[in-house]
């Protein structure tokens, strides 16, 4: 492969020392590790390992007992949501998080949100900065739906469609957000063999066209290596590994941890 | 033609002629990001302009040719028409083929220059270049995904453009004389037949040729510039190029580009065409989508879809033909039209539709039927690549099932003592490109096309194709066989998805059938019939009844037709299973492979034939996975009733 547009820059995003329980359940405990920008992570582990645990924590859903985050220079104790997508983080879910009822456009639109300067009254009335916004908006809504190839089922509600276009549709909505760092939460997770290819596909066509970092917690081994520029293994809520997918499949505490051991 | 429409004897000439006459109109559409852009006349004359200037400027020269492989999209018909200025000659491909498919068309015609639509088309481009040395340059639409490409081949079209106008600036006298130069005679462009035999054969056609033809069809139904089409069907494919390039050429009338494949339906709605064409399949898979639809619906619903469907099977014709129908008909038919036929025309994106037309292979009478009762003018036409599609076509008013209707201006039927159809028309091609041996062939020395169809023409003055020739045999007392049209005639029936009859140096015919798993599935299902899978279903005496109907519905209307009165089917069997390409019963386009299927089954051929009541099947299965199985049945043979053939023969 030739050279990357957008060559891995500089830590982005690091979590130091970050430990959370719920009551006696240590889900994360002292776990430090970092992103760098334009780079693809990956967070795997066994179940129950820490996870998704950890991508709530990077965006604000649960806040940690203990240690800091940093992200682009800003030291947080703990993120809150609202905060985490200001400053350029979209995030999809491990159990889609789409509005059932709605159709794949108003889906997306609502990746938007954020962006949109005009009051309720004013998009009410459908004035003229109201409109000349929602116009624009749709131009950068169409331009994900075009990306992600689903100009199909533009008008379908999300509930009539496939489990499959409903995680694309999922990481289309991150994307309206214009996310300079995008959480995928199993993005693959319940596809079939096809499925995993386009997604992969989009996922690194959204790494090398926009530039965006992600980090992605996925169950797949095969796809993890493929696709990822560093790895870090939890295990109980400890890290256990943190390196390259070579580094990582030669890790002997990664084969004992997925293989298990005699204790 | 008149004086000024004969110096109009090119497409770049006819574009220009646009260009000034109806500047702002639309001449083609294409949705981009969900939005429908317009390129006028003038805008394509533009675009045209420049990319033959940057063509030439890249070293494209008089009688090049210039392969186009991608779906329909504004820029590669520009990119077609920009070869035409130059006087080379576009090849459209196949987007769907596979790489190694290309590589034939390409080494064949020493194709040096390709504009590809997108990355996909590039890759296959790229995966043959080592077999293409002549190819050294390919012009990409869509850049997505080609950031990485660093092929010296490679060339965006849009840079492709931008030097074109730079040239355009520097010399804007260089294309108005080259296009000049052009004559009807030149070759227009150049398309691969599929070839169910040996290598495709690339068909060479003139300006002339497809202009006389394009507009000969124009006339005969008043085409104008208020016309739209719909662009769906592989540009490669001659039909949809006369549609969505000569036509529009000769008429001024705009064609749509749909967004993607699978938006086809909400384009189509949306554009509302007013002329559209479709092969019988697409106009069956739209019937079956309402019919579920209908199933589904609530019970009101239903019953008045029932009640209308009814009416207008007995008087839509009638009335769309604007025969007398009576007046309460007419009252009921137009109260139909405001509940059902109106609404319904309007989901499948036909409520705009004047003109309709549906070719390639037979259509089943009741298809046909269904589209016409529901106020579609729907007709059938006759063509081929190497005749630049219009031989014949049904006027209005003059529109059977049956036929493809009487020759179009300008064509000339003969048939040989084979029933082989020649054709002579304006509209033929040239040669087989470098293949004078297949032009002998196809085309003897008085110009008359030998088309392989055999038929004949009725007192109406109408069209009938039967059969290719070579598949049309006789019966042991020399009475005309024609296997497809009966396989096509029980095919029409819902439950039989597939046929093949024997019959040729026999003294009668006899039948395998394929039921339709989904038709007679859905059928047991009501009947609370169980079954366990195709094998058994289609080994039920329930099943062989009601495929024996259907075998005797067809031998009733057969009985009737002089010529075949004799191919009545006098015993069938059901096969045990479904006749699949995988293990060679059939082509890759589902055609049946008569010869293949009589060698595998011999042993239920003899029984058909020796008077057997079951025979036992023991037959290799591939399934998709690579794996080899083995299926044993025992099927039954039974007796079809036949009709007084007898007599109808005398009488005749």
């Amino acid at each position: 492969m030739s050279a990357r547009a957008h060559p891995v820059g500089e830590v982005v995003l690091s979590v130091e020392n970050v430990s959370l329980s719920f009551g006696g359940v240590k889900a994360l405990q002292g776990i430090t590790f970092d992103v760098r920008e334009h780079e693809v992570r990956a967070i795997i582990g066994p179940n129950g390992a820490g996870k998704s645990s950890m991508l709530n924590v990077i965006n604000g859903v649960y806040h940690p007992q203990q240690g800091t985050i940093k992200l682009r220079g800003r030291e947080f104790h703990d993120m809150n949501s609202h905060e985490a997508a200001k400053m350029g983080i979209a995030r999809t879910f491990q159990n889609i998080a789409l509005f059932k009822g709605m159709s794949v456009l108003d889906n997306i639109m609502t990746g938007r949100n954020l962006k949109m300067r005009c009051n309720f009254l004013q998009q009410a009335l459908w004035i003229g900065p109201a409109r000349r916004e929602e116009m624009a908006h749709r131009r950068a809504v169409e331009e994900v739906i075009d990306f992600m190839e689903i100009q199909h089922i533009r008008k379908t509600p999300v509930g009539k469609l496939a489990y499959g276009l409903q995680k694309r549709v999922e990481l289309a909505r991150a994307l309206a957000a214009e996310p300079t760092l995008l959480l995928l939460d199993e993005p693959m997770a319940g596809m079939n063999l096809e499925e995993k290819q386009d997604m992969c596909r989009f996922v690194l066509d959204v790494n090398d066209h926009f530039g965006t970092t992600i980090v992605l917690i996925e169950h797949d081994m095969g796809v993890v290596m493929d696709i990822s520029d560093r790895v870090v293994v939890l295990d109980y809520g400890k890290k256990i590994g943190d390196g390259t997918p070579d580094q990582i499949r030669t890790n002997q505490a990664v084969i004992d941890a997925y293989l298990g051991v005699a204790h | 033609m008149s004086a000024g429409l004969s110096a109009l004897d090119t497409f770049p000439k006819l574009l220009l002629q646009h260009a000034k006459v109806r500047a702002d109109l639309p001449a083609m559409r294409e949705k981009h990001l969900g939005i429908w852009q317009t390129w006028t006349w003038k805008e394509v004359a533009d675009e045209v302009r420049a990319l033959a200037c940057g063509l030439a400027a890249a070293g494209f020269k008089r009688g090049e040719h210039l392969a186009i492989v991608g779906d329909n999209r504004p820029r590669l018909y520009a990119a077609m028409c920009a070869a035409q200025c130059l006087g080379g000659i576009p090849v459209p491909m196949y987007q769907d083929a596979v790489a190694a498919e290309m590589a034939f068309p390409i080494q064949n015609a020493e194709i040096a220059f390709a504009v590809a639509e997108d990355q996909e088309q590039v890759d296959k481009l790229l995966e043959i270049l080592p077999n293409c040395p002549a190819l050294k340059r390919i012009y990409y639409d869509d850049p997505r995904g080609m950031r990485h490409y660093a092929q010296p081949q490679l060339t965006a079209y849009d840079k492709l453009l931008e030097e074109g106008r730079e040239a355009l600036r520097r010399d804007p006298a260089f294309l108005e004389a080259e296009i000049a130069k052009g004559s009807g005679a030149d070759t227009a462009a150049m398309f691969f037949t599929s070839g169910t035999t040996g290598s495709p054969k690339g068909v060479v056609l003139t300006h002339h040729a497809l202009i006389d033809r394009a507009s000969a069809a124009a006339e005969l139904e008043g085409l104008n510039e208020r016309d739209v089409v719909l662009a769906y069907l592989p540009p490669a494919w001659i039909g949809q190029n006369v549609f969505s390039y000569a036509q529009p050429f000769v008429t001024g009338y705009c064609i749509c580009c749909p967004e993607s494949a699978e938006t086809m339906m909400t384009d189509m709605r949306e554009i509302g065409p007013t002329y559209y064409f479709a092969p019988p399949r697409v106009l069956e898979a739209l019937l079956t989508q309402v019919s579920i639809r209908m199933e589904d619906a609530g019970a009101l619903k239903r019953t008045l879809y029932r009640y209308f469907m009814d009416l207008a099977q007995r008087v839509g014709g009638a009335i769309l033909e604007g025969r007398p129908a009576g007046f309460a008909n007419w009252l009921l038919y137009r109260l139909g039209d405001l509940c059902v036929y109106g609404p319904l025309r309007n989901v499948l994106g036909m409520s705009r539709v004047r003109l309709a037309y549906t070719a390639g292979e037979a259509i089943g009478p009741d298809l046909f039927r269904f589209y016409r009762s529901i106020g579609i003018n729907l007709k059938q036409l006759y063509g081929s690549t190497e005749t630049s599609v219009f031989v014949c076509i049904q006027p209005n008013g003059q529109v059977k099932a049956d036929t493809v209707g009487p020759a179009v201006r300008g064509v000339e039927l003969k048939f040989t003592p084979q029933r082989e159809l020649l054709i002579r028309s304006p509209g033929l091609f040239k040669e087989y490109y470098k293949n004078p041996q297949a032009t002998i062939e196809a085309k003897d020395a008085e110009g008359w096309f030998h088309t392989g169809d055999a038929g004949y023409v009725g007192e109406d003055g109408h069209l009938r194709i039967i059969d290719r020739v070579k598949d049309v045999g006789k019966l042991i007392d020399a009475t005309l066989f024609a296997p497809k049209y009966i396989e096509n005639k029980l095919k029409f029936f819902p439950y039989v998805n597939e046929a093949v009859v024997f019959g040729d140096g026999r003294d009668r015919v006899c039948a395998f059938v394929n039921i339709d798993a989904e038709a007679v599935g859905n059928w047991a299902e009501k009947k609370n019939l169980s079954y366990s899978g195709y094998t058994d279903l289609a080994s039920r005496d329930e099943v062989y009844a009601l495929v024996r109907e259907c075998v005797e519905k067809m031998n009733a209307d057969l009985a009737l037709e002089p010529e075949l009165a004799n191919s009545q089917i006098h015993r069938f069997l059901i096969l045990h299973k479904m006749l699949d390409a995988d293990d060679g019963e059939l082509t890759r386009t589902r055609k049946v492979r008569r010869g293949a299927i009589a060698e595998k089954y011999h042993e239920l051929v003899a029984a058909l034939y020796d008077g057997r009541q079951t025979v036992h099947i023991e037959a290799q299965v591939k399934y998709e996975d690579g794996r080899i199985g083995t299926l044993s049945a025992d099927l039954k043979v039974r007796d079809a009733q036949t009709f007084g053939a007898a007599q109808v023969q005398k009488a005749a």
